[in-house]
């Protein structure tokens, strides 16, 4: 099995990927050392040159030349920038499979990219390297929103992934992007953890094609002792998202005696059945040991199995289990008449008998973005 | 004097009629068990740092710390085999940085006993924090070199300690053996307190992580870490110019010419006794307490709990010269 984390370790394969693109460059300067950003959108000014973030729900209030919480944004003289915008660090082409993404033009290859911070904590995180580091501490390239639509288009690539880091902190930049390669028929999407206030995601879900969101659990302890964030704020663009008619997919990790009991799974069900609609695929991935969580076993895989039945079973309909190559949970099932729509094996798409968004069999439809 | 009795005494504005003189003991042998806090007087004019003023503060501050001649007590803290790193605050810029003046001065007592040019580091977080508070970035070998973390780089390794979890510093990782905290004393917005421990927040890749909660049990985590709390021998309070509210940019509106040098080898005694000052200065000012303004540095009592220093102001000699 290739991880999240050593995909990313690949990312030495993004420079010929660059230099094929012809105009993006690796950047020698260092983002935030030398007067370098761009003025971030979601800011309020205050007296004293101080400044309050309006971009996710920590509502960091910044002193002048301090940097909020994700530490990639930061005021200077009363003006608030981000120090990641154009600026990613790093770009890959993967499986949209990967993302995970079920129900979101199957197959397709994803132009992923991502810079440093995070706007949450998570003592799980796969991408620390990137995501727990400000940006002057990576090496970066420096891609302007319209070069990253033209390299995706370049490299066939029908969709961009804001992804590997939290790409919340990165707004303006995916924003534009989106907006960039829309022009160009690309789509895009955010892989993000939820944790971000109404009026920036209102304004991506106005370019993004599809979401896909990390609930890392269903109780606030587990969100303020291992992820130094809130869930309630996450269940608000979670509903936000259905309100905007967005297309979205929701991926929970279950981490072994963290947020694997049974009643906390029921309840989650629960809450998406009735808050979200049977419809939103479901994706319980398996833990590995990492960060600052390397004393905990992996997933049992009959955890995985459990909580996938305990989703069926409170009526919703797209349930996988995800890092688990060859489980039966990687594949896609007609809600209908229960016969096989897409055999996965890991990111690959073995079959898919969807046609015209409706099941072969039944001609029930299936939800989702597939063409 | 303890901290108590000494804030009792009056506003700072009267500590020439408090002072309490120098001993001449070592404080491990006063046989009092307290930690000891030294505030030497230096009458500096701040446009333009008279260099033998404030090193006469520094050697008469150095020698009521230690109980020892100025140059035996630099000997006793650092042997000339020692690569020593000078952790200057910068972030605010020149006005109400750690004085370069200072910094030299430091410099030229570690060269006296014996450390070579090129075994002495002035650093900060970055090269632009340095430039901004008046230092001139310096990488050659076989000289005093200054620069910042984003020249030296992080720690491969992950530091834990409690609550945080860091890259450190490879100047504190592995390049130097010895450490001389050189902070200012200014408020924070949202800490409460920057003085000797928060300092060390420009020692790790990920500071923004560590400021909820006022910074605690953060900051106090951070100054636990066995690679900081051994290497660090001295701490050297800036305290020329000091601030009691605004921070932690330079507001001169709420600066005071509190024309002090701070020196301890306990980190925690000093920002309690630096917290006090600020406290003082901020009742004096009308201003409400840090805790009624809802930022007491409460990690120094954390960092006491800890046993990293002591912060009761029962326990902390303050010895002015």
């Amino acid at each position: 099995m290739i991880t999240r984390r050593a995909f990313i370790g690949s990312v030495a394969c993004a420079a010929p990927l660059l230099a094929a693109a012809g105009r993006a460059a690796p950047a020698a300067r260092v983002p935030g050392a030398d007067g370098e950003g761009v003025e971030a959108r979601y800011y309020e000014k205050l007296p004293h040159r101080k400044i309050r973030c309006t971009l996710c729900p920590r509502s960091c209030v910044i002193d002048d030349l301090e940097r909020g919480y994700c530490g990639v944004r930061e005021n200077r003289g009363g003006t608030y920038y981000s120090l990641v915008y154009g600026r990613p660090c790093s770009l890959h082409v993967d499986p949209i499979e990967k993302k995970p993404l079920f129900h979101f033009l199957p197959s397709s290859r994803a132009l992923s990219l991502g810079t440093a911070g995070c706007n949450v904590f998570c003592k799980f995180c796969q991408n620390w390297e990137i995501s727990q580091t400000r940006p002057e501490q990576l090496e970066s390239m420096e891609i302007s929103p319209g070069q990253m639509a033209d390299l995706a288009r370049k490299e066939g690539c029908p969709v961009i992934a804001c992804t590997y880091n939290e790409p919340v902190v990165f707004a303006e930049y995916m924003h534009d992007i989106a907006l960039m390669a829309r022009r160009q028929g690309i789509r895009s999407v955010m892989i993000s953890n939820g944790y971000i206030r109404k009026e920036p995601m209102l304004d991506l879900c106005r370019v993004l094609s599809a979401v896909k969101i990390d609930l890392k659990a269903f109780s606030e302890r587990f969100y303020r002792d291992l992820v130094a964030g809130e869930l309630r704020p996450v269940l608000d663009t979670l509903v936000l998202l259905r309100q905007e008619q967005i297309w979205f997919e929701i991926v929970y990790l279950v981490i072994p005696g963290e947020n694997d009991s049974q009643a906390e799974l029921t309840s989650l069900c629960r809450w998406i059945a009735s808050e979200l609609g049977v419809e939103v695929p479901v994706h319980f991935t398996r833990f590995y040991p990492q960060y600052r969580m390397t004393n905990l076993p992996p997933t049992p895989v009959k955890t995985l199995q459990g909580a996938r039945k305990i989703a069926l079973e409170a009526g919703l309909h797209f349930v996988y289990t995800g890092n688990l190559p060859g489980d039966e949970g990687e594949n896609t099932f007609c809600p209908a008449c229960h016969a096989l729509l897409i055999r996965r094996l890991g990111y690959t798409i073995v079959e898919n008998r969807i046609k015209s968004s409706l099941c072969p069999e039944c001609k029930a439809r299936i939800p989702g973005v597939w063409t | 004097m303890n901290r108590r009795q000494f804030l009792h005494t009056g506003s700072l504005m009267g500590l020439g009629t408090c002072l309490l003189h120098g001993s001449g003991q070592r404080p491990e042998s006063n046989g009092t068990g307290k930690a000891r806090v030294v505030l030497a007087r230096t009458a500096v004019d701040l446009r333009k740092p008279d260099l033998q003023g404030l090193g006469g503060a520094l050697d008469r501050g150095l020698e009521a710390l230690l109980g020892l001649p100025a140059r035996q007590a630099w000997s006793s803290l650092f042997s000339p085999r020692d690569v020593v790193g000078l952790k200057v605050n910068c972030l605010a810029g020149r006005g109400i940085s750690t004085n370069p003046v200072l910094a030299d001065l430091v410099v030229d007592r570690l060269l006296e006993i014996g450390l070579k040019p090129e075994q002495i580091i002035i650093w900060d977080r970055l090269n632009a924090d340095l430039k901004r508070g008046g230092y001139a970035i310096a990488t050659g070998p076989d000289r005093v070199r200054c620069f910042g973390n984003d020249v030296a780089g992080y720690s491969r390794r992950l530091y834990e300690s409690g609550s945080v979890c860091s890259r450190l510093s490879n100047l504190v990782a592995g390049m130097c053996t010895a450490l001389i905290n050189l902070p200012v004393l200014k408020d924070h917005g949202i800490v409460g307190l920057s003085a000797a421990m928060k300092n060390y927040f420009g020692a790790i890749d990920n500071p923004n992580k560590y400021h909820d909660h006022c910074g605690d049990p953060y900051v106090a985590d951070l100054c636990r870490i066995p690679l900081l709390r051994d290497k660090t021998r001295l701490t050297i309070c800036d305290a020329i110019t000091a601030q009691y509210e605004g921070g932690p940019p330079y507001m001169p509106q709420w600066c005071w010419p509190l024309q002090r040098l701070l020196l301890a080898t306990d980190m925690v005694a000093m920002d309690s006794v630096a917290w006090g000052i600020v406290e003082d200065q901020r009742r004096q000012a009308g201003m409400p307490s840090l805790r009624d303004a809802g930022r007491e540095p409460s990690y120094i009592q954390s960092a006491a709990r800890t046993g990293l220093g002591i912060a009761d102001p029962e326990q902390i000699e303050i010895v002015q010269v």
